[in-house]
């Protein structure tokens, strides 16, 4: 084989994608379709709670369409960190719409499922032997931190999918995945340079994010050779240019020159990108670095409780002026209502002003003075959702009526937008595992499962 | 001297992963790609006085390909979404870099 054609659907499945872009990849006869549909970036809420970020009716269209497009033309079909986290639930609810779809449209096929949650024994052994070491700014792993995680997810590799395809897999559900191992399973398995196929990946698991006009959620055609591989977006509106490309390998990730994978390192020191036509760049001399041992990255959540907030407005120059010392007085209210049930532990009360420095808090810049109007988000979590709202609506009443030194608009502190004014956010959650595991076989942890569909 | 907001084409910031913030400073041409980058006032010692962390935390990578600049730096309080954390995505953390002064 010595050129691979591999069509990315889009960046996330249920963004969205148009229907014309879709054919016009199908038309370029690709070996294998592929569509990521995960992430972290929405925060630590999907992996707890088992929802995902894209709603079920926008994954019944992207599945739908891009399903019927690979089942007619007859080629694999690659889904990976299926449903926003690829933990049990997420891959659950997609196979619920991978049925569902199926059904309706007549398809049959062989699919493969692959599991992506870690058993918490197995990681405790792990940090055990002192085969788990942090990223970032996280403490090492303890097994106590195993045991009070909602749900841990290892980002899986080559390998399972890799086993998936030689099983004969035409349909591959993933669990949380390295969004490179989507793309780049069937380039291994057909022997291919896997620096080229692993910069490949990286581009077109955004979809046609590295295009001009940018776009996540559109398809994108790359062609893998011996030794270069091309990019074409299957928009006609859309093209790629070698400032485009090399700007994308900076995005989302902390250094543009390499990245890591399971199995080893990607040098991009010496990629080259040339423009082909209007549309097209191709691009040769990425370098694939081996790892002496190779590791899975693991993620995990924990419950922190649940979660209630109020949103409003303030336009009181003289309030303006002194909202620390509400805040204080709110909190100070707070404390004292609920002395006899709960104590100071129990709950968090937060108060975020928009038009002061709502997003950056001390970072902003020195000697800045509030809007003229002030948005304020007060956020109250507890350890259930009962407790929660109580001490919300306890510093919600408090600081609409809160008194301080000049208070001319003495009717009322808050301008609420909504009735109720209170919104209840439910369970919250927190990454606190984000580490490498060591293994021995990257791939162990991920079961291959085979059924026949239809 | 001008503002670093005005110089840039693109100044952005996302998330790698939960842990790390990392901001991409894009220009319009070499010329000013270079006078940036030679002008040393994006110096890790700088970016970690206007963000709050460890000058050694900072990490700062050149890209002649892109005209571009990467700048990394960790997430030193909540993680993304954790309870406190003000900016999930952290899409809209290069608010501090706006106003460097560049000669």
């Amino acid at each position: 084989m010595e050129e691979l054609r591999v069509l990315s659907v889009c960046g996330n499945l249920g963004y969205g994608f148009p229907e014309e872009s879709l054919a016009a990849g199908i038309a370029r006869d690709p070996h294998f379709m592929g569509a990521d549909n995960g992430s972290t970036d929405a925060g630590p809420y999907y992996l707890g709670s088992g929802d995902q970020l894209t709603k079920r009716e926008q994954i019944v269209r992207d599945l739908g369409l891009s399903l019927a497009a690979a089942r007619k033309k007859g080629i694999p079909y690659i889904i990976g960190s299926a449903g926003t986290a690829g933990g049990e639930p997420h891959v659950a609810s997609v196979l619920d719409v991978l049925h569902e779809v199926s059904r309706r449209n007549g398809h049959r096929f062989k699919l493969a499922v692959i599991r992506a949650e870690m058993d918490k024994e197995m990681v405790k052994r792990a940090v055990r032997a002192g085969r788990t070491r942090p990223l970032g700014k996280l403490p090492p792993l303890t097994e106590e931190a195993v045991d009070e995680s909602a749900r841990i997810v290892g980002q899986m590799g080559l390998d399972p999918f890799i086993r998936a395809l030689e099983g004969g897999a035409e349909v591959i559900v993933a669990g949380r995945s390295c969004d490179t191992a989507i793309y780049t399973s069937y380039a291994a398995m057909k022997g291919f340079d896997l620096g080229l196929a692993f910069h490949m990946a990286k581009i077109i698991e955004c979809g046609a994010q590295c295009a001009i006009p940018i776009g996540a959620n559109d398809c994108i055609l790359g062609t893998l050779r011996r030794d270069h591989f091309e990019l074409e977006p299957m928009n006609p509106g859309k093209r790629v240019t070698p400032g485009s490309v090399a700007a994308h390998m900076m995005y989302e990730q902390p250094d543009p020159y390499l990245f890591y994978e399971p199995e080893g390192m990607v040098d991009l020191k010496d990629s080259r990108f040339e423009q082909i036509g209007e549309r097209r760049v191709k691009v040769w001399g990425s370098r694939f670095v081996p790892a002496s041992q190779p590791t899975i990255k693991l993620e995990g959540v924990r419950l922190r409780g649940y979660r209630t907030i109020t949103v409003a407005g303030m336009t009181d120059p003289g309030l303006l002026d002194h909202l620390d010392e509400v805040e204080a007085q709110v909190r100070d209210t707070v404390a004292r209502m609920v002395r006899g049930s709960l104590r100071p532990e129990d709950y968090d009360l937060r108060f975020i002003f928009y038009g002061r420095d709502g997003v950056m808090g001390r970072l902003g810049p020195e000697g800045s003075r509030p809007a003229h109007e002030v948005g304020v988000v007060v956020e109250a979590i507890a350890k259930d959702q009962a407790t929660a709202n109580a001490v919300l609506s306890l510093a919600r009443s408090s600081f609409l009526h809160c008194g301080f030194e000049g208070r001319k608009a003495t009717a009322g502190n808050l301008a609420f937008p909504f009735s109720p004014s209170d919104f209840q956010g439910g369970p919250v959650y927190e990454f606190h595992i984000y580490h490498l595991m060591e293994l021995e076989d990257a791939g162990a942890p991920f079961e291959v499962e085979f059924a026949r569909v239809g | 001297m001008d503002r670093l907001y005005d110089l840039a084409e693109v100044l952005r910031s996302k998330n790698a992963g939960p842990l790390f913030i990392t901001l991409d400073l894009l220009f319009p041409d070499e010329a000013t790609y270079r006078r940036v980058a030679e002008s040393e006032a994006l110096s890790p010692g700088v970016v970690a006085r206007l963000y709050g962390v460890e000058p050694e935390d900072v990490k700062i990578v050149y890209f002649d390909a892109a005209n571009a600049i990467k700048v990394t730096i960790p997430r030193t309080g909540p993680t993304s979404g954790a309870p406190g954390d003000r900016d999930v995505y952290g899409a809209q953390q290069h608010g501090p870099l706006l106003g460097l002064m560049i000669p």
